[in-house]
């Protein structure tokens, strides 16, 4: 597993997209938190405030998880990748672990350097990072990205085309999840179990009538994550390249 | 008019547009009519609203982006926007006549999404507030047609800017998804930033999504309509200029 | 040792591998010959376990290609010199392949090296000709030094000095003991190239044997003969057991070569034209065999065959 996961590193690294997106997370978080700081008004500035643009950080991962294995499709190298591997399960599974890893560290980075932006700008007491709660909305944001790159690189394998991966992972958190409210009764029931609002549920503290705690909200999003993967290596070996 | 007739032939002899129409049109009447369905307001109190019937209308709109972007990346991706320019080589006049055949469909895809959604939740729930009878009724469900039609030509604009499929998809469902939204949270300037961003004019004309009062914003729908339109256009008229000015 | 036994690949409605069986021996180039569209490459990305087989089976030394550990040191193949990203140096290409077979990062050099890429290695492989792509693609099969090799078409749009390259690399293949398959729709390129031959035509097996046997099997081999005495010469030839056809003021004459029929007319003081050997194009051997099985033809070639099979 060592060897593959160094293979999946060298591919990622040696290709623009993952410091582009690195950099595309970072700026646009970090420099949300800075427009917020230098605005803010009325109160002190709260540990929530510093993170209230990681959403932007999320979503350019997600895309970047997409792209590591839907542009291996789209040149034919998943072919090479699999003549080297023949062993799909195993190649997928490095590849989504690199992936991961990578979309943990860009996670932590832009939380902490929103926070620290924001801290810098116009930080008081109120700031610091004291309690449960603020640990899981600063740190806890490496997790969230990291089990999100796992479900686009599902969902990239599934689908295999940039354009249609892209388009589900992006509609289906930013206004899907968001649109099933309207459906009366049974629509807030409904909201309650998608798995990005629980993940933001475990960042940001559930509200009491949310139906899991925090780390259960985890819990959950991160089995959505190993549901999506699981049937996504069935339908890759299953298959032709 | 070949040139049109060339653009037509291309965009219908490929699949994903018509996957794309078909999505369009299927998530949003589709999930419109699960509201319909489970809509329980009290007759009496007259409830419902025509607006109600449009929620959804914003699902299609995503993926008709999706769809007006692809038409030019997809021609970048694999060269045959090398044949066009070949074919016709004053690249306005192709550029323009790939909008018009763009705008056409979206257009047309606007109105089913408008009238059917309408429809369908009429079909299930009869309630007399869903007659379209008023001017504002009216903007909300064939406004649909002209926002449609004005949002396939924006990102048509930013796909031959980007020309790179996963990049335009990416920029334009995180700009209209998110970051129109996310603006708002600024403290202090981010409403009249928000008050000046495209899709949020496209929204207040529509008059559908709940949003400020429309009396405390600087436009009338219409004004923001225009103003929806005008951005569309500066924005393909800079990837035209781009499109001329750099290698094919 | 490449074995296929009933190989068979269906995608949808198409037929594209029907009931394939064939052996690809130890130390030797084969040849696999048939039209553009014949199903080789389908047969090929079998071979490698990309596609599934529908039915029957493809076995590399005994095994099938998803069982071998670290396959490209056994197996190296191009099918297709653009499978690469574009955006990614040619190095870096080759150290990702190399990383995940455990090989070791001066392997990368060395096979660069051995292709002549070496002085652009760091750049990106999406700007290369397609004979620099052709190069990376090989240097790519090579890495693992494996015993089998497989190319699709590889002299595919090459210049004349690539094809030559590629074909020597060929040579100098087997003669280190490799098994190499190499697939071409071109009989000439094939008859220089490969030892042995295994023919198909709309994924169907149309012959298995060496270069010389299916030209033998293909051609007739014929000698024109023009004599102002070609009445006489046609009687003695007969006469010396030979076949002969008229051809308007000539005698096609089968069965005897030109020296015996030189002899033949100067034993008996006849005087001779012409003595012109016609060996029958291995083209158009080629498409005598596999004429019935080409997938996409021009409308001349089947209206032709159409008004044939009418008379």
């Amino acid at each position: 597993m060592t060897t593959l996961l160094a293979t999946e590193r060298i591919k990622l690294f040696t290709t623009r997209s993952p410091w582009w997106s690195a950099f595309l997370a970072l700026g646009l978080t970090i420099g949300f938190a800075a427009l917020v700081g230098l605005n803010h008004s009325g109160g002190p500035l709260l540990v929530e405030h510093s993170q209230f643009g990681t959403q932007f950080g999320l979503m350019v991962v997600s895309v970047m998880a997409a792209l590591a294995i839907t542009t291996e499709y789209r040149f034919a190298t998943i072919r090479a990748t699999f003549q080297a591997v023949p062993k799909r399960t195993s190649v997928l599974v490095a590849k989504t672990a690199v992936v991961a890893i990578l979309a943990a560290v860009i996670g932590e980075v832009a939380a902490f350097g929103s926070w620290l932006t924001a801290y810098a700008i116009d930080g008081g007491p109120e700031m610091a990072i004291t309690t449960g709660a603020d640990w899981r909305m600063v740190a806890g944001v490496g997790l969230v990205f990291a089990v999100t790159a796992v479900i686009a690189v599902a969902v990239g394998t599934l689908v295999r085309q940039s354009a249609g991966a892209i388009s589900i992972l992006l509609i289906w958190p930013l206004l899907v999840e968001n649109l099933v409210v309207l459906i009366p009764g049974v629509g807030a029931n409904i909201h309650d179990w998608m798995p990005f609002t629980v993940a933001s549920r475990f960042l940001n503290g559930a509200e009491p009538i949310a139906p899991m705690g925090p780390w259960a909200s985890l819990a959950y999003f991160t089995g959505v994550a190993a549901v999506l993967l699981v049937a996504a290596l069935a339908v890759a070996n299953k298959r032709d390249a | 008019m070949s040139v049109l007739n060339a653009e037509r032939i291309k965009l219908l002899s490929t699949r994903s547009p018509w996957w794309c129409a078909l999505l369009a049109v299927a998530l949003p009447v589709g999930l419109t009519a699960l509201i319909a369905s489970q809509a329980q307001i009290d007759p009496g109190d007259n409830g419902g609203s025509v607006q109600v019937t449009q929620m959804l209308a914003s699902l299609g709109r995503a993926v008709v982006m999706v769809m007006a972007a692809l038409s030019v990346t997809s021609e970048y991706r694999f060269g045959t926007i090398r044949s066009t320019f070949q074919a016709v080589p004053h690249r306005t006049t192709a550029l323009l006549a790939k909008t018009v055949v763009t705008a056409i469909p979206a257009m047309l895809i606007g109105a089913v999404v408008g009238f059917g959604s309408w429809a369908v939740f009429r079909a299930i729930n009869s309630f007399p507030a869903l007659a379209l009878d008023s001017a504002e009724d009216w903007r909300a469900v064939a406004g649909q047609i002209v926002v449609y039609g004005i949002t396939a030509v924006l990102a048509l604009g930013v796909g031959i800017l980007i020309r790179q499929t996963a990049g335009a998809v990416a920029v334009l469902l995180v700009y209209a998804l998110l970051v129109e939204g996310l603006v708002g949270l600024i403290p202090k300037i981010g409403d009249d930033i928000q008050h000046w961003l495209p899709f949020f004019a496209a929204d207040r004309f529509l008059g559908v999504q709940a949003g400020p009062p429309i009396d405390d914003l600087p436009l009338g729908p219409w004004g923001y309509l225009a103003y929806f339109a005008a951005v569309a256009a500066v924005v393909l008229t800079a990837g035209i200029l781009s499109a001329q000015r750099r290698d094919a | 040792m490449i074995e296929a036994t009933g190989l068979t690949k269906h995608y949808g409605r198409t037929v594209a591998v029907d009931n394939l069986s064939f052996t690809v021996s130890e130390g030797k180039v084969t040849g696999f010959l048939g039209p553009n569209g014949a199903g080789k490459s389908t047969t090929m990305r079998m071979i490698l376990g990309l596609d599934r087989p529908t039915s029957g089976d493809v076995r590399i030394d005994g095994q099938h290609y998803r069982d071998l550990h670290q396959p490209l040191r056994t197996v190296g193949a191009l099918l297709d010199a653009k499978w690469v990203h574009p955006n990614r140096s040619a190095r870096a290409h080759l150290r990702w392949l190399a990383a995940a077979s455990k090989l070791p990062r001066s392997r990368v050099d060395e096979v660069l090296d051995l292709v002549g890429l070496g002085g652009v290695a760091d750049k990106n492989a999406g700007g290369f000709s397609l004979g620099m792509s052709q190069r990376l693609g090989i240097a790519a099969a090579l890495l693992g030094d494996p015993k089998v090799l497989l190319f699709d078409e590889p002299v595919n749009g090459l210049d004349p000095e690539g094809i030559l390259w590629i074909r020597k690399f060929m040579h100098r293949l087997a003669a280190e003991g490799r098994t190499v398959f190499v697939s071409s729709h071109l009989l000439s390129e094939m008859a220089q190239t490969a030892q042995d031959l295994v023919v198909i035509g709309r994924g169907k097996l149309i012959h298995q044997g060496t270069v010389d046997e299916f030209i033998a099997h293909a051609t007739e081999s014929t000698v024109l003969v023009r004599s102002p005495e070609l009445e006489k010469l046609g009687e003695h030839l007969l006469g010396a057991g030979a076949g002969i056809s008229d051809d308007g003021d000539a005698l096609r004459v089968s069965g005897m070569d030109s020296a015996a029929i030189g002899e033949l007319a100067a034993a008996k003081q006849i005087t001779l034209h012409e003595l012109s050997p016609q060996v029958g194009s291995l083209e158009q051997a080629f498409i005598q065999l596999t004429g019935d099985s080409v997938e996409y033809r021009t409308a001349e070639a089947a209206q032709r065959a159409g008004q044939e099979e009418r008379a």
